[in-house]
């Protein structure tokens, strides 16, 4: 399982974190957000090569002992981040795609809701 | 010579080599053959031991390829040691000194994936390796030192020449040695008693002077697995952490984040770089240099903040708030407060009331309260040092918070009502305050600053009551209420026309005699950090004379800019003009003032000017149109009429000035008139300066259309003329002008290898006046000189003139065309008739011919005159003859006519040899073919 969820806006401040709630949550915002360097590159990276589709699953982004971080960036700059433990071995790369996946439709899902205003700090319940 | 001896050395050199290199061959192989006779269940160790051996000779002898086959040998054998708490140590001592070869050894062969793998392998084989639980800040040490090593092995391999990438350099590695050596010393603190003793039997003595790597000094050599003696191994383990004790572990950590922090900065990930200088201030808060610490957060804390990563920023700002109270940086401390108790910071309310009771106490010149977690020896230093300044009742110099760069508890939106106020009437300013602090906090002064300092008087507010008096006043601001402040005041007039902007507004907190901190916001204060982009996008304007106080707060609009512009002229200004214009004549231009105005205006400057349209301005360089002051003055593309004094109301004065156009089309004159008009602003008399402004087309045309041809003697139209034959040019004026215009004269301006035909060419064109439609045609006989055949340029035709109705008053204009080049053509021979214009019955009439040969040869002629009956003619019939080069033969006739009227003469012809036919035409244009002859004279009877 994931031990944490981030969204986070186009601008780079964050629309969502959600971590384990025994854990040490700060340092986990430091995690996300240190891994935006990573995304950053990427995004910057692909823009310049090609005007080609881009893949919006970045994959790993970067390993830490204890956490693989994973991206995910959608055509509208909002990047989905997840963070799982390095010992979970059990996750594939599959799973962690469909993970992305459902994230993605819950926030285009949010989106449409006429009350949400674009950018705007996620609240859920 | 040199040569010869650096040969001998290169020699000497692989001898040596050589021999060398035999001496390890043997030396392996020695260890090698040793190696057979082992036993893998009873000699373990030993495979080791001789795999390193082998390995080691071998890199001496410089084949690495083979030593690290064998390090890796011996990498394996070594694992398949079984582990122990007893043997872990050494275990992992030489496993370190094993993959270090490994790994420098994979970088030098340029297999960098090697030697990750291999270190990635190292490290997760080890890793849940702690060993004996009183000394697991041992393994944090050797977790650490792995890193740390590699990460130098990594970074000489770079230095070498290796690429790394964002995701893979090694920073990670110096950040990983980092948080080990951070681990380590935590489990430092919990393993290691502060009251702990040294162990008199001293069981470290040893240490020094063992035999094998990584052996613990009381039980050398001893290989069972369970220890010898338990009393030993306790006093061992307590010396070990004794000695840790002793060890300084920040300055183990910050070294290594300071590598990690340059090499993230090396590979572009800037948030991790600023992640570990976080850590990095928290490590010399560790280490108790606060004031190191400060800096180092304070030097993050920006980006955070801009990112609006608001949990991180709180995390950062509580702990720069309890460094800036441990050395009491007065200033620091007030600024951290104050975004502490802003509303983005993630602090419970209750910390907001303690926070912003100590900011209130330092205003008191009273000592705040501690921070929580800190050092306990560093909060009575602390408190001492506020203690000393507050008692010294010294108060400290006033601080300046610039509020631009924090999300402060109080927001500030200053902003005039409208984008743009009339001169005359007050500008008007509102400011709001707005607090998030969780209590009322009162404010002794608030001051708005303007682009002219001048102004800044109209902006203060000063609050005399007690900062800690709950009266509701001008700067007294309750938790989530707007406090709105308005200031109203006139411009001087120098700020006429200018643009006028808030360039600041100073908040000051505490007493202004005694402890005070200036909130300073540059410009109107609002929304620079505190609501970026998205918010901003999807914001309803809200107009700027709206009542803001049923507005919400964010939306509140912030417009600290506006433009003083002058007061309205009332003043009726006209160009007076009858169009159109004539290209090139002084064109006379009245402009006329009429002041309606209800006062008397003085110092009226009036200007006139040429308005160039863009496109214009650059396709053409040179200026097409002049403006002349008067007729003798010299031009300016913008003239200024006399000053006027002043001008009473309803009295009009007309200005004249003249304009010349070098060519037609429509041109627009911009006339400015300003002035100044006493004006009364708030019962204060004052000069106000006013200006207006028109424009004005003006139609130019041709005044002539003038058509040149080219015609021989004979009138006939000519397209080419013949050197050293005289032709006439037609010069056709047609008048396009409306007015009658009255020409005083043309003349020709010949070019070069043209000339009149006579010493004199009058103009037939003087003093003539033309209406519109009407043609004036003159004809002036020309002569081309040229020696050669070319184009020939004849030179330019311009006429005077002036309208007829401007009388003398205005010069003569002059038009000028260029008269067509042609094709000058040169003929072998030139003849000239001589005869006069009519004859007389029955009287003789001479006629000559005079033949010019214009060749540089001598020309054979003949020539023929054929009879005509209207004629008896002496003369030769028909002659043969020769003309030497440029030279004239004449030949005379005399004819008697028989016949009066309009007879044809007896036609010549003339052929020569040389150029047989080419004549016939050529003289047709030349030699006259008829001539009049007068009958006898009537004889009247008487």
């Amino acid at each position: 399982m994931a031990v944490c969820v981030a969204v986070i806006a186009k601008e780079n401040y964050p629309l969502y974190i959600k971590t384990l709630p025994n854990e040490n949550e700060l340092k986990f915002h430091y995690t996300v957000h240190t891994s935006l360097d990573v995304i950053e590159e990427r995004i910057h990276s692909v823009s310049k090569n090609t005007n080609d589709l881009r893949e919006l699953y970045l994959g790993l982004l970067y390993p830490t002992e204890d956490y693989k971080v994973y991206g995910y960036v959608t055509n509208s700059r909002i990047k989905f981040i997840i963070v799982i433990e390095s010992t979970n071995a059990t996750i594939r790369d599959n799973e962690i795609r469909s993970m992305f996946r459902k994230l993605h439709n819950a926030y285009t899902d949010m989106v449409c809701n006429p009350f949400y205003t674009n950018g705007d700090i996620i609240e859920s319940t | 010579m040199l040569s010869g001896l650096s040969c001998l050395l290169f020699r000497l050199e692989n001898a040596f080599y050589e021999l060398a290199q035999a001496y390890y061959h043997h030396e392996s192989r020695v260890v090698k053959a040793h190696r057979d006779h082992l036993n893998k269940t009873t000699h373990a160790l030993l495979f080791v031991r001789h795999q390193f051996k082998v390995a080691f000779y071998n890199e001496l002898k410089q084949d690495s390829h083979t030593a690290l086959k064998h390090y890796r040998q011996a990498y394996l054998h070594l694992h398949e040691l079984r582990i122990t708490d007893y043997n872990l140590l050494e275990i992992k001592t030489n496993s370190c000194i094993v993959n270090f070869k490994i790994c420098k050894l994979c970088f030098e062969h340029n297999t960098p994936l090697d030697a990750i793998s291999q270190f990635r392998r190292h490290v997760d084989i080890y890793k849940s390796k702690i060993g004996t639980a009183d000394l697991a800040f041992e393994h944090s040490a050797w977790m650490s030192k792995q890193f740390a090593v590699f990460g130098d092995l990594f970074e000489e391999a770079i230095r070498a020449g290796l690429t790394a990438i964002q995701t893979q350099h090694p920073g990670f590695y110096y950040q990983e040695a980092a948080r080990y050596a951070i681990a380590r010393k935590q489990l430092c603190r919990g393993l290691c008693p502060a009251e702990l003793k040294y162990p008199a039997s001293d069981p470290l003595a040893e240490a020094d002077k063992m035999e094998y790597y990584g052996q613990r000094p009381w039980r050398q050599g001893h290989q069972s697995l369970e220890a010898p003696s338990v009393q030993k191994e306790r006093e061992g383990i307590q010396a070990l952490q004794y000695r840790e004790c002793q060890v300084d572990h920040s300055w183990l950590v910050i070294p290594l984040l300071s590598s990690a922090i340059a090499q993230f900065k090396k590979y572009k990930s800037p948030r991790m770089k600023r992640y570990l200088v976080v850590q990095m201030g928290e490590e010399y808060y560790h280490a108790k240099d606060y004031s190191k610490a400060l800096a180092l957060l304070g030097r993050v804390t920006w980006e955070y903040r801009s990112e609006r990563w608001w949990s991180i920023l709180t995390n950062i700002l509580q702990l720069s708030l309890r460094c800036a109270y441990l050395v009491m940086s007065f200033e620091e401390y007030v600024t951290v407060s104050i975004e502490l108790m802003g509303r983005y910071a993630q602090v419970p309310r209750e910390e907001k009331i303690r926070i912003q009771m100590n900011l209130h106490k330092i205003f008191q010149d009273e000592v705040p309260e501690p921070e929580h977690g800190c050092e306990h020896d560093s909060v009575e230093k602390g408190r001492a040092l506020w203690t000393t300044i507050s008692a010294g009742g010294k108060s400290r110099s006033p601080i300046v918070v610039e509020m631009n760069s924090i999300t402060a508890f109080v927001e500030c939106k200053a902003c005039f009502t409208a984008d743009s106020f009339l001169c005359e009437s007050p500008v008007t300013v509102k400011l709001g305050l707005h607090s998030f602090a969780p209590m009322p906090i009162r404010f002794s002064q608030l001051s708005v600053r303007f682009s002219n300092e001048a102004y800044n008087q109209f902006g203060i507010v000063v609050d005399e009551n007690a900062v800690d008096d709950p009266i509701e006043s001008t700067s007294y601001l309750k938790p989530g209420q707007t406090l709105w402040h308005t200031f109203q005041f006139i411009v001087e007039q120098d700020d006429v026309d200018c643009n006028l902007s808030i360039a600041g507004v100073d908040l000051v907190l505490g007493s202004l005699e005694g402890c005070c901190a200036t909130l300073r916001w540059t410009d109107g204060g609002g929304d620079a950090i505190v609501h970026p982009f998205a918010t901003q996008v999807h914001r309803k304007k809200v107009a700027l004379n709206a009542d803001f106080s049923v507005v919400s707060w964010d939306v509140l609009p912030s417009n600290y800019s506006t433009h003083i512009s002058p007061r309205e002229a009332n003043l009726d200004v006209q160009l007076l003009q009858k169009g159109p214009a004539l290209v090139n004549e002084f064109y006379l231009m009245t402009v006329s003032i009429t002041n309606t105005e209800v006062a008397q205006i003085s110092n009226v400057r009036t200007s006139i000017s040429v308005v160039t349209a863009v496109a214009d301005a650059v396709a053409t360089a040179q200026p097409n149109t002049f403006l002349y002051e008067d007729i003798d003055l010299p031009c300016s593309q913008l003239i200024s009429m006399p000053l006027l004094e002043e001008l009473k109301p309803n009295q009009k004065v007309d200005n004249v000035a003249y304009v010349r156009c070098v060519d037609s089309g429509a041109r627009l004159m911009c006339i400015q008139v300003s002035y100044q008009i006493p004006i009364d602003i708030s019962g204060k008399m004052s000069m106000c300066n006013c200006m207006k402004e028109i424009t004005s087309s003006i139609e130019v045309c041709e005044p002539f259309n003038i058509t040149v041809s080219l015609t021989n003697m004979k009138f006939e139209k000519i397209e080419k003329v013949q050197l050293g034959e005289a032709f006439l040019s037609r010069m056709e004026v047609k008048c396009l002008s409306p007015w009658p215009v009255a020409l005083q004269g043309s003349s020709l301006n010949l070019a070069k290898l043209v000339k009149f035909a006579d010493e004199e060419s009058l103009s037939q064109l003087t003093d003539v006046s033309l209406k519109q439609n009407d043609c004036a045609v003159e004809f002036r006989c020309l002569l081309s000189s040229g020696q050669t055949p070319s184009e020939i340029d004849i030179g330019s035709y311009s006429i005077e003139w002036r309208r007829v109705q401007n009388g003398a008053a205005v010069p003569f204009a002059s038009t000028t065309v260029s008269l067509p080049t042609v094709e000058a053509e040169p003929i072998p021979l030139s003849l000239h008739v001589d005869m006069p214009a009519y004859g007389h019955m029955k009287a003789v009439l001479p006629l000559t011919y005079l033949l010019h040969n214009q060749t540089p040869f001598v020309q054979d002629m003949e020539i023929a005159m054929e009879s005509s009956e209207a004629f008896m003619l002496s003369g030769h019939k028909q002659l043969f003859f020769r003309i030497l080069p440029d030279s004239q033969h004449i030949l005379r006739y005399n004819l008697f006519p028989l016949f009066p009227g309009y007879v044809t003469l007896p036609r010549l012809r003339v052929n020569m040899v040389r150029y047989s036919g080419v004549l016939d035409q050529l003289l047709s244009s030349v030699v006259p073919t008829h001539i009049f002859i007068k009958p006898f004279e009537k004889k009247v009877s008487a």
